[in-house]
């Protein structure tokens, strides 16, 4: 209860009426389709901005939201459809063409060079020669006049991703655009840094502009939003303003289903022992753009979930890394699992003292790809059930995968087109759920996880956070590495955070809010949160 | 206008089975265009290239000493593509093997015993071996590629092998030709059925090697470590195989198998070291590993269709007055078509009307 309260109190300083139902439309499409072999991306979809609003563009993973967003910005050729701008049909082929018209569009992942500074990296993407100093000039005056302090000579190396982001946004607004659109823009992004990027995004408003936004944060969607579609499976389901709804009835939408959010049982009480220790682990950046550890200590006991919060890239790829073996450590004692020092173990030897990993990336490191489901399990489990799974001269038992896989795909509900489908084939929630069900049905002492449901589909991620809670409850030790904060506190008993290749104390469910998390992850000193709080 | 290639969603399992049966009938096709632009009869020369060589006992024997080489090496590459290590330099693993293991014969012609042919094989299998270590080495060790590596050894093996037999090694007796003194009894490789032709052991060594490397490959978890890693490299280390270790083992077999190829060619065929020991074995054995598509069972065959263009080469320039240099051409001609077959297997063309760039100004 006292998480909802800190949650509305943000969400209420920026509701601002914007003007709804009148002016002409900006941007309209009529039946737009994309068709990309037997899948129809988008069907027959219609869209309608008018000027000066922010328009939502809401939907699950796989809705068709990316496709339609490249056919408005020039990346894709509708197969059917037409666009108006303005009124008047047109035909966007090219990115360029879809500036020249007045489209910028901000990415979710950034096209910018880490050894170059803010001001060269603009001028890449700008057509004329314009000398780097008068768009530095020019570039300053802008992040100035839309509170987006930025400073055109830095390194891009050295900025923050909110900082990055900037850059994409001023680049964009560089080119005068009518239309904005912003793909995912506060998925790497602080909640403080988020809040002023809605500023931002409020006095483009007011000034006349339009802007898409994509997202499937609700919260945020309702706060800024007034109008939004809702795509599913690639059609418009419905239109709608978001203020008059609530996240529920949003999530519904998109779904399509009533959505359950995993039920947490309080955690056990009694002897608890550690089952997986760090002991003052460092590392040293692994490249020039990666980040170091810096003397992480941490320690997670049975029947506890431990969530690791923190913006993407501030060292938890490299701590996973650290953690599963994948890296080795110089110290056997940096690394305990189950009491034994494993920092001189390798990946499958952290896995038969008991430990489970499951990395960020499904494709090309949690699985294989053109490898079948069968192979898969093979994959990860190969020393841990070897009396199972391999007979004599290493040979593979085939009979033995198959009942697993087929129990895993039960257990996990996990769908599929053919009886044993290659990796790729399934969708990302599909096959994330046949990942996590792959470590689950080992019943691991520990199990890390690192972003558990990037890019999951809300069903299945409502599946996948019940069954790591349950597991913890049967008395395992489980890490969570997670950018979403939502997710954090809806399955974690405690929550730290990593900022800049460090990590905070552990904060306790009860005692965590989102603006204290959310201050740690723009990396204020654990004394200074104390101290802001005091002040608000 | 412009060519794209797209993607399939779903390649067909029919065409992946019949791609290195069209490949051929294409390379066919296009042999009989060639012929007849140099003026010869399409069907007499495609007759003398390919059926003329299979009518007889003797012929079959030649077939098989010719493929024996072929498929031994293959075999070995397929494991090194699999895995993705891009082994080009089978050719000098070859030469290798020969030159250690002829070290023997050559060198302790007075050492004669039954135990003289094992220890040339087991030496030319770790001379092949040794010579596949170091790209594989440089490749671990100093992230170099191996495709420059191994193929810039094979020179070096060729120009040693070559300033062996004429100077050090040369046969005092040999007519100041190039080449070592003829192996002794007990180092030649014995002939298989020796009343029906030249066929030596080297066929049977193939053979195995095909069969026990395909058995790795497709039933153990050797096999699955094999096409993980080269697959997905990434997903292979957070399997807990070793990336290095992957290195070595494909180079390392390869090399030997390689190796052993080269032994047997000297020790069976032709019974000393000279100067032309291969005809390019090492590297037809890259279209052998792609056109049997990286199956040993698939590369037996394969190696028997690369060898009968080498005989077809040989016959056809007898009896239709071709140039040699046909082979060569052949040889291309299908690993051109292989790979052309398997692209548009998993591609399909897409030509795009060039309508972008005149909306844009």
């Amino acid at each position: 209860m006292v998480l909802k309260g800190t949650k509305k109190k943000i969400m209420g300083t920026y509701v601002q009426p914007g003007s709804v139902g009148a002016g002409p439309y900006l941007l309209e499409t009529r039946g737009l389709t994309k068709v990309f072999g037997s899948l129809t991306a988008c069907d027959h979809v219609d869209l309608k901005i008018r000027k000066g609003e922010i328009h939502a563009l809401l939907g699950e993973n796989g809705a068709g939201k990316s496709t339609l967003v490249k056919m408005l910005f020039g990346s894709l050729e509708p197969n059917e459809g037409e666009i108006l701008w303005d009124g008047s049909p047109v035909r966007i082929p090219s990115p360029s063409a879809a500036r020249k018209l007045g489209i910028g569009m901000v990415f979710q992942h950034f096209s910018l060079f880490d050894a170059l500074t803010a001001a060269e990296n603009i001028a890449l993407s700008l057509d004329q020669d314009t000398p780097i100093s008068t768009i530095a000039a020019k570039a300053r005056d802008l992040s100035k006049s839309y509170g987006l302090p930025l400073d055109p000579g830095s390194l891009v190396g050295d900025l923050s991703v909110g900082e990055r982001q900037r850059i994409e946004i001023i680049r964009c607004l560089l080119q005068t655009p009518e239309l904005i659109i912003l793909d995912e823009p506060t998925s790497v992004l602080t909640p403080q840094e988020a809040d002023r990027l809605f500023e931002t995004l409020e006095r483009l408003r007011d000034e006349g502009k339009s802007i898409l936004y994509i997202s499937h944060r609700l919260e945020e969607v309702k706060r800024m939003c007034n109008s939004a579609t809702v795509m599913r499976h690639g059609k418009v389901v419905d239109h709608c303003d978001p203020r008059q709804e609530t996240a529920a009835s949003l999530a519904r939408m998109m779904v399509g289903t009533e959505v359950k959010s995993a039920e947490r049982t309080p955690a056990m009480t009694g002897k608890s022992i550690e089952l997986l220790g760090i002991c003052g682990l460092s590392r040293k950046p692994a490249g020039p753009f990666s980040m170091p550890l810096k003397n992480i200590w941490l320690s997670v006991k049975s029947g506890e979930v431990l969530g690791i919060a923190g913006v993407a890239g501030n060292g938890q790829g490299e701590f996973f890394e650290a953690i599963s073996g994948e890296v080795l450590q110089d110290d056997p004692d940096t690394v305990r699992v189950c009491g034994k020092p494993a920092g001189r173990l390798g990946i499958s030897g952290r896995r038969l003292l008991g430990a489970a990993f499951v990395p960020e990336e499904r494709l090309g490191h949690g699985a294989a790809p053109r490898m079948r489901l069968s192979e898969n399990l093979l994959l990860s489990r190969h020393e841990t059930d070897r009396k199972a799974f391999l007979g004599s001269l290493g040979m593979v038992a085939g009979a033995a995968i198959s009942s697993a896989t087929q129990r895993i795909i039960e257990a996990m509900d996990v769908r599929k087109s053919a009886p044993d489908p290659e990796a790729a084939s399934l969708s990302g929630g599909n096959l994330q759920k046949f990942i996590i069900g792959r470590e689950l049905d080992r019943q691991p002492s520990v199990m890390v996880v690192n972003q558990p449901t990037w890019g999951v589909d809300a069903g299945a991620a409502a599946r996948i956070r019940q069954a790591l809670i349950e597991l913890a409850r049967a008395g395992s030790a489980v890490l969570v590495i997670s950018q979403d904060l939502d997710e954090l506190f809806e399955i974690s008993d405690a929550i730290s955070v990593m900022h800049n290749g460090e990590l905070s104390e552990p904060i306790a469910i009860a005692d965590a809010t989102f603006e204290k998390i959310g201050l740690l992850m723009g990396g204020a000193e654990p004394g200074h949160v104390d101290h802001h709080e005091e002040v608000a | 206008m412009r060519i794209e290639l797209v993607r399939r969603p779903q390649h067909s399992v029919l065409f992946s089975a019949l791609s290195p049966f069209i490949a051929l009938a294409l390379t066919l096709v296009a042999g009989a265009i060639m012929f007849s632009l140099l003026g010869k009869n399409p069907l007499e020369a495609l007759y003398y290239y390919f059926i003329d060589p299979l009518r007889e006992m003797w012929s079959l024997h030649e077939l098989a000493i010719k493929a024996a080489p072929l498929i031994l090496i293959a075999v070995g590459l397929s494991v090194c593509y699999l895995s993705n290590n891009w082994n080009i330099g089978a050719e000098g693993q070859f030469i290798a093997g020969a030159v250690v293991g002829s070290i023997l014969p050559v060198m302790f012609p007075q050492f004669q015993s039954w135990i003289v042919l094992p220890l040339m094989l087991l030496m030319g299998m770790a001379g092949g071996a040794a010579y596949a270590a170091i790209p594989a080495f440089l490749k671990v060790r100093f992230n170099t590629n191996e495709i420059l590596t191994s193929l810039m050894l094979v020179y070096v093996a060729q120009l040693f092998n070559d300033w062996l037999v004429r100077g050090v090694w040369r046969n005092p007796q040999g007519m100041s030709f190039p080449g070592t003194a003829p192996f002794h009894e007990y180092a030649i490789l014995p002939e298989i059925w020796p009343a029906a032709g030249r066929a030596n052991w080297g066929f049977v060594f193939a053979l195995a090697a095909g069969v026990v490397v395909w058995f790795m490959l497709s039933k153990t978890l050797k096999g699955f470590e094999v096409r993980v890693q080269g697959q997905s490299p990434r997903a292979g280390r957070f399997s807990g195989f070793s990336s290095s270790r992957m290195v070595f083992f494909a180079f390392l077999l390869s090399g030997a198998l390689a190796g052993l190829a080269g032994i047997s060619e000297v020790s069976g065929a032709v019974g000393s070291l000279n100067e032309k020991l291969s005809i390019g074995y090492g590297f037809t054995a890259i279209i052998v590993a792609f056109l049997g598509r990286l199956n040993p069972l698939g590369i037996i065959a394969a190696g028997l269709i690369l060898a009968l263009t080498y005989l077809g080469g040989e016959a056809a320039s007898i009896s239709v007055g071709l140039s040699d240099k046909v082979v060569r051409a052949f040889q291309g001609m299908l690993l051109f078509f292989v790979l052309g077959c398997d692209t548009l297997i998993h591609y399909r063309i897409r030509l795009v009307p060039s309508a972008a760039k005149s909306a844009e100004a």
